[in-house]
């Protein structure tokens, strides 16, 4: 066990964990922050994704040590905006995406990490930059317009 | 209309205040806020809340709290439910909030997420929750502004009496109604009068979902929890002999490591509880890192407790039972046998499908708190009663010990049905000494069975000269049961028809997987209808409309377990919708089927990548699930079901070597992802006016059938064996 200084959604957080830990289990048993996601913890289903500096990582594959290390900034979806009024979010709204829900917030970071690299995409590049996250009700479509919707608000 | 809840649902509480829950969460801390969009502004809450009933709150400012009752798997019956409350209660959708009922069976009946059933059987019981409640408002307005209650009219959550102009909010009423006798008799309103049912309401935890608010089992964190795994034997045929602790427990954070037993002699579990794998370890620690990481260094013994089992075993046996296996007669129309052997002209083809891990997105895991006097349970299951039962039978407690609460669930698709996984949850607890979460990994969950079954199923027909069907002969297993409904189309069409089934033995666990045996069974038949069509030299769609012609003038048999106009008309529907008359110039492929009391229709426009590979492009879909409650998630619910059932019938499967699954995680086990769904879907409503039925699986099971014929199409060579990508696919 060790302590580590993360900066996450801005704010200094301290954790006391074993280096291994990903920072996925450092955000959720940890500080408490629980809208990350698991789901396969081998960085398959997308579930787990944050920003790291800005860009969609998967928390699952990230020692909590290596990232105090790099004196990275750690956005998760609690952060993404104040009161859910970041452009993504507000268009997962308009389009109901969400059925069961739990793996939206990893495909809101994507998309929001999407198109901050790629603030036009074309269809292609909406569905090369969403095909990293699993949705089991399929909510593909939906995703798909809903990120649209974001380009068109952000652009 | 009388009402069909009892008084004892109606719990008069006059003042029940403090609503016990907040809208809206404390954002801890944001980062660059871009309010682009203007938020809708949020609910005031009253400070005072009057219970009308168990399912009904109203506040002093006119803000109703709606009560969902049901589990909430994904299928949107926590937005639909309390839709059909507030219809009948005539309130303003957007002055309610919406809470998740506790189980409480006495109040809610029917807790159970399964078999597209919430809506179908809540329809009746929940409007006349909104309607009494109305009334009891009226009755109290009545008293109050002093005027007959005939004279009051309600809209909007205020009531008019128009004569004098005076008017009266129900939130001014709302104590005083909760004293009011409950009426026995109450109008439920004209569905053309309908404000709310028929509208498309947004999903009402989507803010929630979209800033990552803690909603599901694994979210739940108490004070004092401790985290916990359990380690089950690695392959079917496999017992728990003997472990051995020590590494584990000397690593940090570390608690405990003991055996539990999940059936003990004596305890008569729920059948729900009945995929348990009986014995296994627990370990118990700080952390679920800490607790993942010593799994591996428990060094578990496992004995033989029967015969090891693999695909290619199962493969061969099911062949056997087809060609060679005593079956069960399910259904015999006329002289089958002799009709097959006047056929001009007989089709014959076998349809097979792999076994199906559930895949939920949220691994089963579950909250629990046991003492020696009560046991807490909090988290995701469809079955919550039969979990409250089996913890009684196990602690020797009196339901009144124990509490149970349901958490948004992170996908269901049957598989949380069978709860035995918050069973092990409190069995660690109550051993622990300490409120526990257990979470499963990826490898526990998709390993641990409870899976769809593997099936096989051999169908023939006779054709006359003409091209007519004169004889149908299906013969179906699978493990732990036949996926056939004997009693379904093309039952009663046909005068001579044959259904038998054959079961087979196994000692993997299997379990019901969204549209049991329908989510095999329609896409076999309507694939071997589709060659039956093109042996008869017709349009597949002209093929099966003169099958329910015949159903609907003169069906053969009495027990015809559909609809034949219904059904018809979802196919003319679709046909006319997907321009299947004109000249398309694609690949495409038709399906129908009926299962939980709905009927569905769809045509699949396919296109083949570079490499040749099926690439769906567009889905039309037609739906008879009678009123529709809310399309917005309705529609959401069939495009689900289509993307569902296109990636299962494409890639899904679980092998097996040596009794061990060989799928563990998502590297190796494909499901669909964003690129390989439909371009399109577009789904058509009929409107009918009919009692809503099913619509969280009748969109799977058809789909794979209009795959398996647009492949044909496209490629001009059938797929019999799911997944339909076979041997392109990894691992």
């Amino acid at each position: 066990m060790a302590q580590f200084q993360l900066t996450v959604n801005g704010k200094s957080r301290t954790v006391d964990a074993a280096p291994d830990t990903p920072l996925l289990w450092a955000l959720r048993d940890d500080l408490g922050l629980v809208g990350t996601k698991f789901g396969c913890g081998i960085g398959q289903c997308g579930a787990c994704t944050v920003h790291i500096d800005g860009v969609a990582m998967r928390s699952c594959q990230m020692p909590v040590s290596q990232v105090a290390e790099g004196g990275n900034k750690v956005t998760t979806i609690e952060g993404l905006s104040e009161n859910g009024t970041h452009p993504v979010q507000q268009a997962w709204l308009e389009h109901d995406v969400p059925q069961c829900g739990y793996c939206q917030a990893g495909q809101i970071m994507s998309a929001a990490s999407l198109l901050e690299l790629t603030p036009n995409p074309t269809d292609e590049d909406i569905t090369a930059g969403m095909s990293g996250n699993i949705c089991r009700c399929g909510t593909y479509l939906r995703i798909h317009a809903a990120v649209k919707t974001a380009a068109g608000k952000l652009s | 209309m009388s009402t069909n809840k009892s008084r004892r649902n109606f719990l008069k509480v006059s003042a029940a205040t403090g609503g016990g829950f907040m809208l809206g969460f404390s954002i801890l801390t944001s980062c660059e806020p871009k309010p682009v969009v203007a938020m809708e502004p949020e609910l005031v809450m009253p400070e005072k809340w009057m219970e009308l009933n168990g399912f009904i709150k109203i506040g002093d400012n006119g803000v109703v709290t709606i009560m969902s009752p049901n589990p909430e798997i994904g299928q949107n019956v926590k937005t639909a439910m309390p839709m059909i409350i507030a219809e009948e209660l005539d309130v303003d959708w957007k002055n309610v909030v919406v809470e998740q009922g506790k189980l409480d069976t006495e109040n809610f009946e029917r807790q159970i997420a399964g078999g597209s059933q919430s809506i179908r059987h809540g329809w009746e019981p929940l409007r006349n929750t909104g309607a009494t409640a109305r009334a009891m408002l009226v009755s109290a307005a009545a008293e109050k502004l002093e005027v007959p209650a005939g004279e009051l009219r309600t809209e909007n959550g205020v009531i008019h009496h128009d004569a004098s102009g005076k008017s009266i909010g129900y939130g001014e009423v709302a104590s005083l109604a909760a004293t009011m006798e409950v009426p026995t008799e109450v109008e439920l309103k004209d569905p053309k009068d309908f404000k709310i049912i028929g509208h498309g309401k947004k999903n009402v935890d989507a803010k929630k979902i979209a800033t990552g608010k803690p909603l599901f089992g694994i979210d739940v964190q108490r004070e004092g929890m401790l985290y916990a795994g359990i380690i089950h034997p690695p392959a079917f045929g496999l017992e728990l002999k003997s472990f051995d602790a020590a590494a584990a427990l000397a690593m940090p954070g570390i608690t405990d490591v003991f055996s539990i037993d999940c059936a003990p002699e004596g305890k008569e579990m729920q059948w729900s509880d009945g995929a348990t794998v009986r014995k296994q370890v627990a370990v118990v620690g700080k952390s679920t890192w800490q607790v993942m990481q010593a799994k591996k260094a428990v060094t578990v013994e496992w004995a033989k407790a029967s015969d090891a089992e693999d695909t290619a075993g199962h493969k061969a046996k099911m062949a056997d039972l087809i060609a060679n296996g005593k079956a069960e007669e399910a259904r015999r129309d006329g002289d089958p046998e002799a009709a097959f052997a006047s056929a001009a002209k007989i089709v014959e083809a076998s349809y097979s499908a792999p076994f199906l891990p559930h895949n939920t997105m949220e691994p089963m895991n579950f909250f629990a708190h046991v003492t020696d006097e009560k046991a807490e349970l909090h988290g995701p299951v469809q079955t919550p009663e039969f979990l409250e039962k089996s913890i009684a039978t196990l602690f020797d407690m009196d339901p009144a010990q124990i509490e149970v609460g349901m958490t948004r669930m992170g996908g269901g698709f049957g598989r949380r049905l069978y709860g035995s996984f918050a069973v092990e949850a409190a069995l660690i607890s109550k051993q622990a000494g300490a409120p526990v979460k257990l979470v499963y990994t990826r490898e526990d969950d998709m390993t641990q069975g409870t899976y769809r079954p593997d099936y096989l199923v051999k169908y023939r027909a006779g054709l006359d000269a003409d091209g007519k069907l004169i004889a149908f002969h299906v013969r179906g297993t699978g493990t732990h049961g036949s996926p056939i409904f004997a009693n379904r189309f093309p039952a009663g069409t046909v005068d001579n028809y044959l259904a038998e089934n054959i079961s087979m033995d196994s000692n993997i666990s299997t379990g019901a997987w969204r549209a049991p045996r329908s989510n095999f069974i329609a896409g076999a038949e309507q694939a071997f209808l589709d060659e039956v069509a093109e042996a008869a030299g017709k349009d597949p769609i002209d093929f099966r409309l003169e099958l329910f012609d015949r159903a609907i003038k003169d069906p053969v048999g009495e027990k015809n377990d559909y609809d034949a106009e219904r059904y018809a008309g979802v196919l003319k529907l679709v046909r006319k919708e997907s321009g299947w008359d004109g000249d398309a110039g694609e690949a495409r492929g038709v399906a129908a089927y009926y299962c939980h009391n709905s009927y569905v229709a769809q045509v699949l426009h396919l296109e083949l990548d570079d490499n040749g590979n099926p690439k769906v492009d567009k889905v039309d879909c037609a739906v008879d699930c009678g009123i529709v409650v809310n399309p917005e998630g309705a529609r959401n619910q069939i495009e689900g079901g289509i993307v569902d059932g296109i990636g299962h019938a494409l890639y899904g499967q679980m092998t097996f070597t040596d009794g061990k699954p060989d799928h563990q995680n998502f590297d190796s086990y494909r499901l669909i992802r964003h690129a390989e769904a439909p371009r399109e879907i577009n789904t058509y409503f009929v409107d009918n006016g009919i009692k809503p039925t099913g619509l969280g699986e009748p969109s799977l099971p058809p789909i794979m059938g209009a795959l398996a014929n647009a492949i044909y199409a496209a490629k001009g060579e059938r797929v019999y064996d799911q997944p339909f990508m076979g041997a392109a696919l990894r691992g």
